[in-house]
């Protein structure tokens, strides 16, 4: 396991003795058109942060920035707990793709292609597939080692990608809306193991969501239109004129975005 | 090949017996050597559902080909190859530049370049029966030396997939996530879109135009419905694509019919049946 434990900073910008993450003035613009605009906010490890915003608010730009998949403008900065700057290890897990029914790929393969060399056509060492099956272990899921993907439910599959966004373990986790094709009991499960992971393993987790009757599990939310809205709380957030002006007709219409 | 004809010899056919019928021997050295190939390339072509894609693959080399003869080249093949692979790395820029799904982008680029080719060989009034030949494709005007290239190219798509099939895979899967983990699957796509347009072109005047694409869709589509990893994937492409070949050789020897057809209804056959088992992979 890697260095000492940390918790949650109380307030956002005290970042001494914690790992974080540092967006300065992220701007992005793509065809002309401006797609963030000064984005600025610190992630500090123990950190679980909702990122919420209607469609096309950025989210999704503001993440492959952050995974350096997309040119931008501004400042994205990482620092140890001790104070080095380091390129951070960023686990990303994608939101859930739609897999062929027929797909051949198993989970084992899954994992075999992203987190070792050993060429997945050939018949797997069983040193490999043990590796395999202790990543499955963190998120309760070594019975779906041999399933093919095609097969496995939203909620199986969140686990499965999230699995691997652990191996190796990295400094951040982003999650691009892990609560989108998972059904209620999925949720919780998933909600569960994220909040044992980031204080086992201490690291920051980032998540997108339209899922507002989670927010309250989070430790901050960012409120995300072009610009950053709104920051603090949910509590906080959700009870901005910010909130209430970009999502009243969702709330009128009883509170979820589904 | 003296080796490989006396292997042949030793087989209880009437084609096989030693001193004759050279070219049915080397055709079937080439189906031994082109099934592996196009059953390895098929797996992924059928997992990035580029299914569409060698079939205009083959349209840009038969551009190819009636450029080379229009430039009054003797051996049009070294143009149709350089060609396809440009038609390729132009194909996947346009690809991961558009937004447009890669079915239209296919049909743009096929019928742009099956209509240059046939433009360009009707050229001044020419007749196009000389390109017929090309459309049916015909396994027993295979040479010794383009065994041997083909062969060559089997050993380096071996090596591509030790190397990089891992890479592959999971870009089709999902490339947001092969990127986040260091893959560059643009490269690779590029790399491997090459490796199909080569291929293709190589084996066009065997196989033949019309039914090229399916030697690269069948196998892997048939394996697809038994295999539950992987490995099984791989393995059942390549069984299924040797069966085939060397079955379809032998029946198009002995009724008399295009080898690319019968290997191509084999395979077809092949696929229904593994579609009629799938029953038991669920």
């Amino acid at each position: 396991m890697r260095t000492p434990k940390h918790i949650s900073v109380p307030q956002a910008d005290a970042c001494s003795g914690s790992c974080c993450l540092r967006v300065d003035n992220l701007s992005v613009t793509l065809d002309e058109e401006r797609i963030l605009e000064n984005v600025s906010f610190h992630m500090h490890c123990g950190e679980l942060i909702a990122l919420i915003g209607p469609n096309g608010a950025g989210k999704s730009s503001l993440f492959k920035s952050i995974l350096g998949q997309m040119p931008h403008s501004g400042e994205i900065t990482f620092h140890t707990a001790q104070g080095a700057r380091i390129k951070p290890r960023i686990g990303y897990v994608p939101q859930s793709p739609a897999f062929d029914k027929g797909d051949p790929v198993s989970v084992l393969d899954l994992f075999v292609c992203a987190i070792s060399q050993w060429p997945v056509f050939l018949p797997v060492p069983q040193s490999l597939r043990e590796q395999v099956r202790t990543c499955l272990a963190r998120v309760n899921g070594e019975t779906l080692i041999d399933k093919p993907v095609g097969s496995l439910s939203g909620g199986e599959l969140q686990r499965v990608l999230l699995a691997m966004a652990l191996e190796p373990l990295p400094n951040i986790l982003i999650l691009d809306e892990p609560m989108s094709g998972v059904d209620m009991e999925g949720e919780q499960q998933l909600f569960l193991l994220l909040d044992d992971i980031r204080t086992r393993y201490d690291l920051s987790i980032l998540l997108s969501t339209h899922d507002f009757g989670t927010l309250h599990l989070m430790d901050k939310v960012l409120l995300l239109q072009k610009q950053l809205l709104k920051v603090g709380t949910p509590q906080e957030v959700m009870a901005s004129p910010e909130f209430q002006k970009l999502f009243s007709i969702h709330i009128r219409n009883g509170g979820e975005d589904a | 090949m003296s080796l490989w004809y006396a292997l042949v010899d030793l087989l209880p056919f009437e084609w096989a017996e030693p001193g004759s019928m050279y070219f049915m021997k080397n055709a079937l050295l080439a189906i031994l050597v082109v099934s592996p190939l196009f059953a390895l390339l098929s797996t992924m072509v059928v997992e990035h559902r580029m299914a569409f894609f060698s079939d205009a693959l083959g349209h840009s080399a038969f551009t190819g080909i009636a450029i080379g003869a229009l430039c009054g080249l003797a051996d049009s093949t070294w143009c149709a190859v350089a060609l396809s692979v440009v038609f390729a790395l132009l194909f996947t820029l346009v690809q991961q530049r558009s937004k447009m799904a890669s079915d239209t982008v296919i049909g743009v680029f096929s019928s742009t370049a099956i209509a240059l080719g046939i433009f360009i060989s009707t050229l001044g009034g020419g007749s196009f029966t000389k390109f017929n030949s090309l459309l049916i494709g015909d396994i027993l005007s295979v040479s010794p030396g383009k065994i041997g290239l083909l062969a060559v190219i089997l050993v380096l798509v071996v090596v591509l997939w030790v190397l990089q099939l891992n890479g592959l895979t999971l870009s089709a899967v999902h490339p947001e996530l092969a990127e986040s983990r260091g893959i560059r699957t643009g490269l690779l796509e590029a790399l491997f879109n090459c490796a199909v347009a080569v291929v293709v072109t190589l084996t066009m005047t065997w196989v033949g135009l019309l039914v090229i694409n399916s030697l690269l869709v069948l196998p892997g589509a048939a394996a697809r419905n038994l295999a539950h990893n992987m490995r099984q994937y791989t393995l059942l492409s390549l069984l299924g694509g040797l069966v085939c070949g060397i079955g379809g050789l032998m029946v198009s020897y002995y009724v008399g019919t295009s080898t690319g057809a019968s290997i191509t209804l084999l395979l077809a056959v092949w696929f229904f049946v593994s579609f009629a088992l799938r029953r038991v992979k669920r």
